[in-house]
């Protein structure tokens, strides 16, 4: 792991995570919207000790920009052999329950421009037979809760489709790893009550760099109690979780 | 952040880092805290000169992580890294290198500083000095750090010549002291409070190693998962533990090569190790005494023992002879200690009082950064001028501690 592509550079998670693939001299190609805070960013990585930092500057939820940000990496980074999808967003639950536009826009943001990007990627990945693709999605796509069910299918969408690119390019030798966070305490979560009990960015980047590094497990749960709780509460019966309101 | 700072009341907010103070003077009781720990960014570094430009939010240990593989190591720190740059900055913190290095203040060349009414302000030995040196110990209250320049030190790598010598009483404590200073650039004593004038202790003294050795990375250590009940800390439990460590650490005495994280941060290996004095927490109490009344220095540490209220971790160290980098600098040439007091109350404020009676008449002086209950009086005695630094307080901000130790409203 030497090149990577970091879709969502800005968010909480990536910020840490670009934090100790620097310290490891990684050359890394970050994408995010703002120009101001990538060129910022791009200072703090370099004298951290990255090798190279490259920025893009395009909008991710914006299809159309996809093929030129594809483009863009296999110019300045080419032979990457990460590509670690961050991105996605959090509206409050109770306005995608009211709006049709804004749960579309979340269904969109989390799952289908994800999904379609990554699909530039795992074709050129699939062609040169290595590398991996790593990508954000969270314990809330375990199961479908009241107060977060349309953030969390959304990210439940996506754990189903990097499953079945995993098992699509496993004979090609490229691994495809699912990283499902509990609730972290990052920009995208401050607005949620009890943010100050969530776990620490540093140390979700830390089990994440981990995970690639060792190139195992294919499902990440990280705190890596979720595993544990998640497990437990897939064994709910139905009957009884509908009555429950968390 | 100028936003923040212009839409704010007058009096209304306080930057917040990693909360380490052991008091109020990072609190800003039912008024506004600005969290200052994303601005973490480093924004330059000098390969060459070990200049770093880093932004207030940076944590030590950081820029530890970063700089110490490296070949750099901080110039001055604490005894935690979990603290942050403009943490370190506001509270003028010292370390074991203090007879050599002075404080932290003393290493940061220049600072960009967020007021409400001036907007991003620089400030350096050309630019705007005296609000640098107001900032430099000024609790957070001159405005928000917004980067700082900090020289790093060369170091070979992360390993330390360290040397532990037992000792018997405060004369040779002193002996130790100054005949250590020359020769090590750290020194720093553990002393068993309950031993009263009869005093032992373990003297801790050291050099960065000459040889870079192997690298490593420091572990995340083991947590304590929640308080423990009040009864297990009680003055048995405690003389049991202090009498090992003594025992444990004489056995051990001579030289020997340690990593830099035990030797600097023992107490950041056990994650929370706050709990460990119950949910009702404990006291720190630091003060200086000067080195002309030793006879004080001494009543004080009997008045401790005879409580039977002394816990571990008693730090006693020399201060060196360095001039003050900021006008509410603690740090003075005398011997300081630092000791926990668990929380019993009643009981322990009024030793507390009775401790502060000697610091006061001794001319001595209490640390703000671990204090949650000194008197406006002890306050003024310990900072004489503190009417002077009142000018360059911004007009936004204020705290508890503040609040508290000179009287005023807003």
């Amino acid at each position: 792991m030497k090149k990577i592509v970091i879709l969502g550079a800005t968010s909480g998670i990536a910020l840490e995570v670009q934090r100790l693939l620097a310290r490891r001299g990684c050359e890394l190609l970050l994408v995010a919207r703002s120009a101001q805070r990538l060129a910022e960013l791009q200072t703090d990585l370099q004298a951290r000790g990255a090798e190279q930092v490259f920025t893009y500057s395009a909008d991710l939820g914006a299809i159309q920009q996809h093929a030129a940000i594809f483009e863009f990496a296999r110019r300045t980074l080419p032979g990457f052999d990460t590509v670690l999808l961050a991105y996605g967003s959090m509206h409050n639950q109770k306005d995608s329950e009211s709006s049709v536009d804004v749960l579309l826009e979340e269904l969109h943001v989390n799952f289908v421009s994800a999904s379609a990007i990554l699909t530039l990627f795992a074709a050129d990945l699939e062609r040169r037979r290595t590398g991996c693709i790593a990508a954000i999605t969270s314990v809330a796509g375990d199961r479908g809760r009241r107060s977060n069910y349309v953030y969390g299918s959304a990210k439940g969408a996506l754990s189903l489709f990097l499953q079945g690119l995993r098992s699509r390019l496993h004979p090609a030798g490229v691994r495809v790893m699912t990283i499902k966070p509990g609730p972290v305490r990052t920009p995208m979560t401050d607005h949620l009550p009890n943010a100050a009990r969530f776990a620490d960015p540093e140390q979700v980047a830390g089990d994440i760099v981990r995970a690639l590094e060792r190139r195992s497990p294919d499902v990440l749960y990280t705190p890596k109690v979720w595993r544990y709780v998640m497990s437990a509460v897939g064994q709910i019966p139905e009957g009884i979780f509908k009555r429950l309101s968390f | 952040m100028p936003e923040i700072l212009k839409a704010a009341v007058p009096g209304s907010l306080l930057p917040y880092g990693l909360g380490r103070s052991y008091g109020d003077s990072c609190l800003n009781g039912s008024r506004e805290l600005i969290d200052c720990c994303r601005l973490n960014r480093i924004l330059g570094f000098d390969e060459s000169t070990g200049m770093l430009r880093c932004e207030g939010g940076v944590s030590l240990a950081d820029i530890i992580n970063v700089f110490l593989p490296r070949g750099w190591f901080l110039p001055v720190t604490p005894g935690t890294r979990f603290v942050t740059v403009g943490g370190a900055i506001a509270n003028d913190v010292h370390g074991k290198n203090h007879h050599c290095a002075g404080t932290f203040g003393a290493h940061v060349r220049q600072i960009g500083l967020h007021r409400s009414n001036d907007g991003l302000v620089l400030c350096n030995s050309e630019h705007n000095p005296d609000m640098l040196r107001a900032t430099i110990g000024g609790l957070g209250l001159t405005g928000v750090i917004a980067w700082a320049d900090l020289q790093l030190k060369r170091v070979a790598g992360p390993w330390m010549d360290a040397e532990l010598v037992p000792f018997q009483s405060l004369n040779s404590f002193l002996e130790l002291s100054s005949e250590s200073n020359d020769r090590f650039e750290y020194t720093v004593a553990w002393l068993d409070c309950f031993a009263g004038r009869k005093l032992r202790g373990i003297f801790f003294r050291g050099n960065h190693a000459s040889e870079r050795g192997k690298d490593f990375y420091s572990e995340r250590g083991p947590k304590l998962p929640f308080a423990l009940p009040a009864w297990m800390l009680n003055q048995y439990s405690v003389k049991c533990f202090n009498a090992a460590y003594y025992r444990i650490h004489s056995a051990g005495k001579g030289a020997s090569v340690v990593a830099y994280d035990s030797f600097f941060y023992p107490l950041d290996s056990i994650r929370q190790w706050n709990l460990l004095y119950g949910r009702r927490g404990f006291l720190q109490y630091q003060c200086v005494i000067p080195e002309t009344n030793l006879a004080a220095f001494e009543e004080l540490l009997d008045r401790i023992a005879g409580s039977g209220m002394g816990s571990f971790l008693g730090v006693l160290k020399q201060f060196g002879s360095a001039p003050p980098a900021g006008m509410l600098s603690f740090p003075r040439p005398g011997l300081t200690i630092a000791l926990d007091f668990a929380m019993r109350g009643e009981r322990t404020l009024q030793l507390m009082e009775s401790l502060d009676e000697i610091v006061q008449k001794s001319g001595g002086a209490l640390y703000p950064a671990k204090d949650a209950r000194m008197s406006p009086a002890l306050f003024e005695a310990s900072f004489p001028r503190w009417r002077s630094f009142v000018p360059y307080i911004d007009p936004k901000m204020s705290s508890s501690f503040w609040r508290r130790v000179t009287g005023v409203r807003s």
